[in-house]
């Protein structure tokens, strides 16, 4: 595969075909928020947190219960566009223990059918250590595919190709009014998903939680907004 | 006809001590007082309102035998509930003066978010006869468990600033908190207090308990009339007046003329920024050091005080205030009122030149400063509808939904109830006299589960039906969340701005004074270094620490982060009326300035100016860009919804609207196409631009994806008790517990669209800030009213808001270009 100089000096971000060279992996940050790696027929979605709007009941927080169902639409938007034989599901899939007896019936049924129809993996998140009961899949804690390894949570100093999710990332930019929006966050040789569910808030990529997982230098923050994509490099990236 | 007999010799021999007879009004509601009547009062400020009030509570209180040990303690006899905070802690002040002359033995107690929690239980203990109060604490107090103890010996209930609170969703919270009182004490009689109003008869079917399918029961009514006649002038200056903003800084040199020939002036203005800026202007200016300070919602409340207490001293010579001293708050012998910018509507201006000279006999003097030249219409028409003692409240709406929400939890925090005793209570209330039992019922679906579709929170509810009829709390925790999220203010986050130490190191230093709150996104675009106007200093933004900003004294006396200033009132429907009148009227021009005249006569030789019920439509190129501008003089908020629904259709119609800017007056729309040609070759007509029924599916559309909506459905939200107030903003973690409020519309919106907090949002947003009545009401008087002008240059009449022209861009497109801005190019095109 022949790399694309794509920006000034030795910045080899793209490939052939405008997908983004992520270690080696020619891939697609999908402005619905899945990675796409199409050589592989591969997607990877991080972060569903599914029936996150159901745990909230408890405490007589009574947001609405619809958010698996817009979270599991968006999906199989996503995954009937881009038609991959296989899904990573990379962690934080459940918000919690709870969470797949909660599913309404029809939502069970609409995870179950996508599950189904393609070579499904769960790997295990901090809020969902533990494979849904009954829905098929292959329950993973990690798996390495080519040159990428996928895992839920970021392990800290570089990664050398490591696809996570985990911390939500999130972006910001303009100066005189601001625009906060979902963003993968890559250096060229790791990724950070952003969190796919319909509740789940971002973290911003200044956040300390982010600090020596990346090369500041080569960091691209791809925001997500309105169907589209925008690579925004780090220099113009604002804290919360 | 009124007896003046009714008044017991102690209160005969105080007024005589005083020189003073009591007044007819004063009278006419003792009797009403007497006889347990509920009654409205109707006057103009320092005509004496609290103490007629007051009068039959302390004629009844004088004659109660005095409460022995050993014996059941007495409840509250007379309940006040006022607006503001403030106005409560002043009427205590006020009335220890007639309490004392008279030797009455009557305990008054003010009870306000201020009041500490021994005094409070102290309260419930020993309930003072008098109790001074907010519609929040009411809230508050009928929600306890010994709400009914605490309650069942009122006699009385003082609702002041009645005109100011029913028109809000803090009326509504009144309106079912009086409801609720009416079930505990049916005998309770409402006394309100009010400015003049427009439709006096509403106030009074509020004041009174309705009956299902009966005629509106309505309350006596005293009215005062006459009082001086206000001396108004428009101030004229020197200078020319500008064409456009809002500073008016033309006129501060001739301002500190005015405070120096008065004892004591009060200059108000619009908005907390315009404040800021007003006093420290006047401070440049101030040679003499005349004491002038200033007073507005945001400044700590002990600076507030400081201000306050040194006013009824006169120890000042002037205050810049916003309208945080605009109710009925009697400070200090203020014999001038300036206004600065325009009032936005004639009840606004008739209450605040109230202020001068707090005598009615005696004539109040008031300045209005118009700061532009559209300002100078504004005030003149304003000036002739004082005179005319036109009034332009807006009438009372239904009942918001979720407040309603808010007080069905709170009632079942007070105990067990049954929904029908309930709903039966809630129609009471004037406010609420059309909510049938389907829509109730869903209310208390709402409280109990959260009102969706899918039965999801069945088992996590926080009130249950139970075997024996009545609803119940399920947990006492629901309870305390209600007392930390009762009423129904919703403001944006606020921030306490910290005077700290220049930034060193790793962060701010901390440690210094409390200057007061700004809002949360005033913050969100500053940078450390920053300077800014605040309490009336330069300040620089040093940082953030958690919920503080921390600021230093700036040396430099020019701010970098301009603010808005325009005012938040729109206009008012009679001012807009007056001003288009106004402008059609060449006669009525020789009363305004020079300057304004000049170009109004410009304008009438340039282009034209409409009649009272026509819209002037001007076309002119500018710059390369297509500009359409419109007359409405309907009120920035239905303007700005007029400009968001043509840019939406004059992109349908294909003449690629670039951007749009609304003021108090005027819209305009710029395109990249010929718009005026279009216009002349009839392939666009603009009866078909502006017809009426773009309140339909254009409206829906753009609502859809409008912040607005958003912004309406959050404030529902935490009303509704679905969100927590005190939870929201307090996470800073971004990956929150509490899921966002944005996000929450978006599922609901696509998934049960039905869902009653959306019903709820969308009557507040078409109400309060789309002002869709106003708006329809103006497409159909002008339907086959509308004149086109095709001009070659700008007009006369269009100057002021070309000159507003700024970075407005077309809705939704802003937040891609910042994007884009930031976006790299090169991979972007690369990716394409």
């Amino acid at each position: 595969m022949t790399a694309l100089r794509a920006g000034q000096g030795d910045d080899d971000v793209l490939t052939v075909g405008g997908l983004v060279n992520l270690n080696g992996a020619a891939v697609r940050f999908d402005a619905s928020g899945v990675l796409h790696w199409p050589e592989e027929r591969l997607l990877v979605v991080a972060d569903l947190h599914l029936e996150k709007g159901s745990s909230q009941g408890k405490r007589g927080r009574f947001v609405p219960p619809y958010d698996t169902r817009a979270t599991l639409r968006a999906l199989s938007e996503a995954i009937g566009r881009l038609r991959p034989a296989r899904v990573i599901a990379l962690g934080d899939s459940f918000h919690d223990g709870g969470a797949e007896g909660r599913l309404a019936p029809a939502d069970l049924d609409s995870l179950a059918v996508l599950v189904g129809a393609v070579d499904w993996t769960w790997v295990a998140g901090n809020h969902d250590p533990l494979p849904p009961a009954g829905l098929g899949g292959t329950p993973v804690t990690e798996i390495a595919i080519g040159p990428l390894v996928f895992r839920h949570e970021p392990r800290s100093g570089r990664a050398v190709g490591e696809v996570a999710g985990h911390l939500h990332p999130a972006a910001k930019v303009g100066r005189a009014r601001s625009v906060r929006r979902r963003a993968f966050v890559s250096d060229g040789s790791r990724c950070l998903l952003p969190a796919f569910g319909a509740y789940t808030g971002g973290l911003n990529i200044m956040d300390a939680a982010f600090k020596g997982l990346f090369e500041r230098s080569r960091l691209i923050a791809w925001m997500l907004s309105d169907g589209r994509v925008y690579p925004v490099r780090s220099a113009e990236l604002l804290p919360d | 006809m009124i007896e003046t007999n009714l008044l017991p010799p102690k209160f005969e021999a105080w007024f005589a001590s005083r020189g003073w007879r009591p007044r007819a009004h004063q009278l006419a509601l003792l009797e009403h007082g007497l006889a347990g009547r509920s009654v409205l009062l109707i006057a103009p400020t320092g005509a004496g309102k609290t103490l007629a009030g007051f009068l039959p509570s302390l004629v009844d209180l004088a004659a109660r035998p005095k409460w022995k040990p050993g014996t059941r303690r007495r409840g509250v006899h007379t309940l006040y509930v006022s607006p503001l905070k403030a106005l409560a802690v002043d009427i205590e002040r006020n009335l220890e003066t007639p309490v004392q002359g008279i030797g009455l033995d009557v305990a008054i107690e003010t009870r306000t978010g201020d009041t500490s929690a021994s005094r409070r239980q102290r309260q419930k203990l020993i309930p003072p006869d008098i109790l001074l109060t907010t519609p929040e604490q009411l809230a508050l107090l009928l929600a306890g468990r010994d709400a009914e103890t605490f309650f069942e010996d009122v006699k009385t209930v003082i609702l002041d600033e009645l005109h100011a609170l029913v028109t809000s969703k803090r009326g509504d919270l009144l309106a079912l908190g009086l409801s609720r009182l009416r079930a505990i004490a049916p005998d309770i009689r409402a006394v309100g207090l009010s400015a003049t109003v427009a439709d006096p008869d509403e106030l009074r079917a509020w004041l009174v308990p309705q009956a299902p399918r009966e005629p509106l029961a309505l309350s006596e009514i005293v009215t005062v009339t006459g009082g001086a006649r206000p001396d108004i002038r428009i101030f004229e200056a020197d200078e020319a007046i500008p064409w456009a903003g809002h500073s008016a800084r033309y006129a501060y040199q001739g301002l500190l003329a005015e405070i120096d020939r008065h004892r004591m002036t009060l200059i108000f203005v619009n908005t907390r920024s315009q404040a800021e800026m007003v006093f420290s202007e006047l401070w440049r200016l101030n040679d003499d050091n005349l004491p002038i300070a200033l007073h507005h919602g945001s400044l700590d409340v002990g600076q507030r005080r400081k201000v306050e207490a040194a006013m009824a001293d006169g120890r000042l010579r002037a205050v810049v205030a916003t309208s945080t001293l605009d109710l009925g708050i009697d400070w200090g012998d203020i014999d001038l009122v300036i206004h600065v910018g325009a009032p936005k509507g004639a009840s606004r201006l008739a209450q605040r030149v109230g202020r001068a000279n707090h005598r009615m006999d005696e004539p109040s003097t008031a300045l209005l400063v118009p700061a532009n030249r559209f300002e100078v219409l504004e005030c003149q028409a304003a000036l002739d509808a004082n005179y005319i003692g036109a009034q332009d409240t807006p009438p009372i709406r239904d009942g918001a939904l979720d407040v309603l929400a808010q007080h069905v939890l709170g009632r079942a925090v007070a105990g067990p109830f049954r929904a029908d005793d309930l709903h039966a209570e809630i129609v009471s209330a004037y406010s609420y006299r059309h909510l049938d039992r389907q829509q109730f019922d869903r209310v208390v679906d709402l409280v109990a589960t959260g009102g969706y579709a899918l039965r999801a929170y069945e088992r996590y509810a926080k009130i249950k039906l139970t075997a024996d009829g009545t609803w119940r709390l399920t947990h006492p925790r629901f309870a305390q969340a209600y007392r930390l999220n009762v009423g129904t203010i919703i403001e944006s986050p606020m921030l306490k701005v910290r005077l700290g130490g220049k930034a060193r190191g790793r962060g701010p230093v901390m440690g210094g004074r409390l200057l007061g709150e700004v809002e949360e996104y005033f913050c969100e675009q500053m940078k450390v270094g920053d300077t800014f106007l605040f309490a009336g200093e330069v300040l620089r933004f040093e940082g953030m620490r958690e919920t503080e900003v921390v600021v230093s004294r700036a040396r430099s006396s020019d701010p970098r982060i301009p603010v808005y200033a325009g005012g938040k009132f729109p206009l008012s429907t009679f001012l807009a009326a007056g001003v288009r009148k106004m402008l059609s009227d060449p006669s009525s021009w020789q009363r305004l300035p020079a300057p304004v005249r000049d170009w109004l006569m410009l304008q009438r030789d340039h282009s034209l100016l409409p009649q009272p019920d026509e819209l002037l439509v001007e076309t002119f190129p500018h710059r390369g860009r297509y500009f359409l501008v419109l007359y409405p003089f309907e009120g920035r908020l239905a303007h700005q919804t007029l400009g968001m629904l043509l840019t939406r259709r004059l992109e349908r119609f294909g003449f690629k609207p670039l951007g749009f800017i609304a003021t108090d007056y005027v819209i305009a729309v710029w395109c990249s196409s010929d718009v005026g040609g279009a216009i002349a070759r009839r392939d666009l007509t603009l009866s078909r631009l502006l017809e009426p029924d773009m309140l339909g599916d254009d409206l829906e559309a753009w609502m859809a994806e409008s912040y607005l909506l958003k912004r309406m459905f959050k404030a529902c939200a935490m009303i509704a008790g679905l969100v927590e107030k005190n939870a929201i903003g307090a996470q800073k973690t971004g990956r929150q517990v509490t899921v966002s409020t944005d996000l929450i519309y978006d599922v609901l919106r696509e998934h049960q669209p039905g869902h009653i907090l959306l019903e709820a949002a969308w009557a507040d947003a078409s109400s309060g800030l789309l002002d869709l009545k106003r708006l329809s009401d103006m497409l159909s008087r002008i339907s086959g009213r509308i004149v086109h002008k095709r001009l070659d240059r700008i007009s006369p009449l269009a100057v002021p808001i070309m000159l507003e022209i700024g970075g407005e861009r077309v809705a939704g497109e802003a937040d891609e270009d910042v994007l884009r801005a930031a976006a790299d190019d090169i991979i972007r095109e690369a990716m394409a």
